[in-house]
């Protein structure tokens, strides 16, 4: 079985972001990137199934530009046997990615595409599902839990109050949750050696002739704040406040 | 032109979640129809019937939507959705997973989570963990959004109203998906997505049984829905649904209470829109009085059975 999994460059967790001066987009320059921590989940369940024989290729893809071989440097120090950069001018929309990820997937022919559940940058949660829709294939999202069992895989998703578990045949679009699994440490020495592994360079254009979004960012703004906290000095204070002030008991 | 919304429901009624996604369709401005699919569902089209807003009621029924499965109801969904002007869901588990899959049938872009609309091609909605509100115009034909339910009023049953039922042919398809099993947690407390109240904690619990000990009481005696950071779920103190935050659930009750949370912005994005928040931290510069309303610098395990006491001579 071949593994396709793509992987995003985002703004790292850690990192508060604010908009730019004429608040038209997001400030990136200067900024720590990181690949989104799902899409590190979906490498490591991706290593594991490898390592438990159940797949025989890993493959990692990214859409973005030269600035994204890092990300693909990650993966390929994690362990993946081959990596694939897209090189678009502008990031597409959640469909254009899925549509060109559905390309790779004619290319690649892979049985499984594990992808994160969300991007944690535009928080869409929407090219895994998109994908599936555009290759008619099952969908399996926010999964905690893989299980192959010959052709088919049975997964676990994480729902509103609860669980669910489904059976899907193959080939699939698994999108997965944090809860997965534990990424590994990548080791510098792992590191140094994927700086000498080839990528293979793409363009988005050969692949997809027109992905333009029909998407226009008008503005990013802050969400409005709220004040600073009273601070109290005892419970029966906060009882009072919250019977006499918020009105909430 | 109208404004399809695609229902939830639990076998009886229509999801509350469902009557913001309708409160939502109402502010675009055209007239609203419901879908609502599933099996033996009688009960739940009479319920929506009466719905204000609501012009028509499209039902898809058949057995084999006893279980809802994207790959099954995303291309019924596409069918219909090609004559409205918008596709509209609250952002559930079940929306999220169907309406990309229909919106890429559909050959169109999707925004998730809206926020606020501006216009009926305007809308705002979170990214970076809701740090920030992007501004996006679509010039899609149609437009498929999942709406944050808490941001709009629901609908209301009317005696005087009766919406038009008509039925649905459902297309044949081959289904490569088996529903297998569920695990719901039953529970008398309320469901955090909608209870008034949320009593929250994170690591510092320190154990399941500390967590269930000092939580439970609180919430009974307020009669409130338990919440947890991630730090709390990975450590297995609470329950997977009970997670907070942008990887969980969004929360926005009158009043939440967080009980040793340091207020990371993973964990804030899910509750900043509650209308009072009350943090009880050890550390004063803990991030979540930034967003609290009121603040005590104290021991949780002081302050719970305090708390309870004072609650009790109410
Ligand atoms: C301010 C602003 C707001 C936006 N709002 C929207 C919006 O509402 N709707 C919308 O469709 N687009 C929106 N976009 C466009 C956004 O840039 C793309 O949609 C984005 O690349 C894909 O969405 P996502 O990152 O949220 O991916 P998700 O759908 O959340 O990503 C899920 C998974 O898909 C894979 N993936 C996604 N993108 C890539 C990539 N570039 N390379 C490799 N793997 C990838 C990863 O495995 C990832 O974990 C917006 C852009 C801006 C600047
Ligand atoms: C991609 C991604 C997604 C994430 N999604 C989420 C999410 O959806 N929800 C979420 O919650 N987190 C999420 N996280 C994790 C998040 O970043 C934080 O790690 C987490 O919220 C911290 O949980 P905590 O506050 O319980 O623990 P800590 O950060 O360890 O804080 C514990 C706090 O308790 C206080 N304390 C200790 N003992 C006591 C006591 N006896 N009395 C009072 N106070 C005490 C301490 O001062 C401290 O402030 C995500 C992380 C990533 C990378």
């Amino acid at each position: 079985m071949k593994i396709l999994v793509p992987i995003k460059r985002v703004v790292d967790y850690n990192v508060q972001v604010r908009p730019t001066d004429d608040g038209r987009q997001v400030e990136l320059a200067g900024v720590k990137m990181s690949p989104n921590p799902f899409d590190e989940n979906a490498l490591e369940e991706a290593l594991r199934l490898k390592e438990a024989g159940l797949a025989t290729e890993i493959v990692a893809v990214t859409f973005g530009n030269s600035m994204n071989q890092d990300v693909l440097r990650h993966a390929l120090a994690m362990g993946v046997d081959r990596a694939i950069l897209v090189d678009v001018d502008k990031q597409p929309d959640s469909l254009g990615v899925a549509k060109l990820l559905k390309a790779i997937v004619k290319r690649e022919t892979p049985q499984l595409v594990l992808m994160g559940k969300q991007a944690i940058d535009y928080d869409a949660g929407q090219t895994p599902q998109m994908l599936a829709g555009l290759l008619g294939w099952p969908q399996g999202t926010f999964v905690s839990k893989v299980e192959f069992k010959g052709e088919q895989v049975e997964v676990t998703r994480e729902i509103d109050g609860g669980t669910e578990t489904l059976k899907l045949q193959l080939p699939v679009v698994i999108s997965v949750d944090l809860r997965l699994n534990s990424p590994r440490f990548v080791k510098l020495p792992n590191l140094m050696m994927a700086k000498k592994k080839p990528i293979e360079t793409l363009s988005a254009s050969e692949l997809v002739p027109n992905c333009e979004s029909k998407l226009k960012t008008l503005g990013i703004s802050y969400p409005p704040s709220r004040k600073p906290a009273q601070m109290l000095t005892s419970v029966d204070e906060l009882i009072g406040k919250l019977k006499n002030e918020a009105g909430v008991l | 032109m109208s404004i399809l919304v695609l229902a939830e429901h639990d076998g009886q009624k229509i999801k509350i979640s469902t009557l913001q996604a309708i409160g939502a369709a109402k502010q675009m401005g055209s007239p609203v129809h419901l879908l609502i699919v599933g099996n033996q569902i009688r009960e739940v089209v009479a319920d929506a019937q009466s719905l204000e807003n609501v012009d028509k009621v499209l039902v898809a029924e058949a057995s084999r939507f006893n279980h809802l499965l994207a790959e099954d109801v995303a291309p019924l969904v596409a069918m219909i959705a090609t004559d409205y002007q918008a596709l509209v869901a609250a952002h559930t588990s079940f929306a999220r997973d169907v309406l990309p899959r229909t919106a890429a049938l559909l050959d169109v872009a999707m925004i998730s989570d809206v926020l606020e609309i501006h216009s009926p091609k305007t809308f705002s909605r979170p990214i970076y963990a809701g740090n920030l509100v992007a501004m996006v115009q679509s010039e899609e034909s149609i437009q498929v959004l999942t709406i944050r339910g808490n941001r709009f009023s629901p609908v209301n049953n009317s005696d005087s109203h009766i919406a038009v039922i008509e039925a649905i042919d459902i297309p044949d398809l081959p289904i490569n998906t088996i529903w297998i099993s569920e695990d719901k947690q039953a529970s008398d407390r309320p469901a955090l997505s909608t209870a008034k109240v949320v009593v929250s904690g994170g690591r510092s619990l320190g154990s399941k049984e500390q967590f269930e000990s000092t939580l439970g009481p609180l919430a009974a005696n307020l009669g409130a829905a338990i919440g947890a950071t991630r730090a709390a779920v990975d450590s297995g103190y609470a329950s997977n649904e009970s997670q907070v935050g942008q990887t969980g659930t969004q929360v926005a009750p009158d009043l939440y209470i967080a009980l040793g949370i340091s207020g990371s912005i993973q964990h804030t994005a899910g509750m900043k829109d509650s209308k009072v928040i009350v943090a009880v931290n050890l550390d004063p510069d803990a991030l979540i009085f930034q967003v609290a309303d009121y603040g005590l610098v104290a021991d949780l395990f002081d302050v719970v059975p305090q708390l309870n006491n004072a609650l009790a001579k109410n």
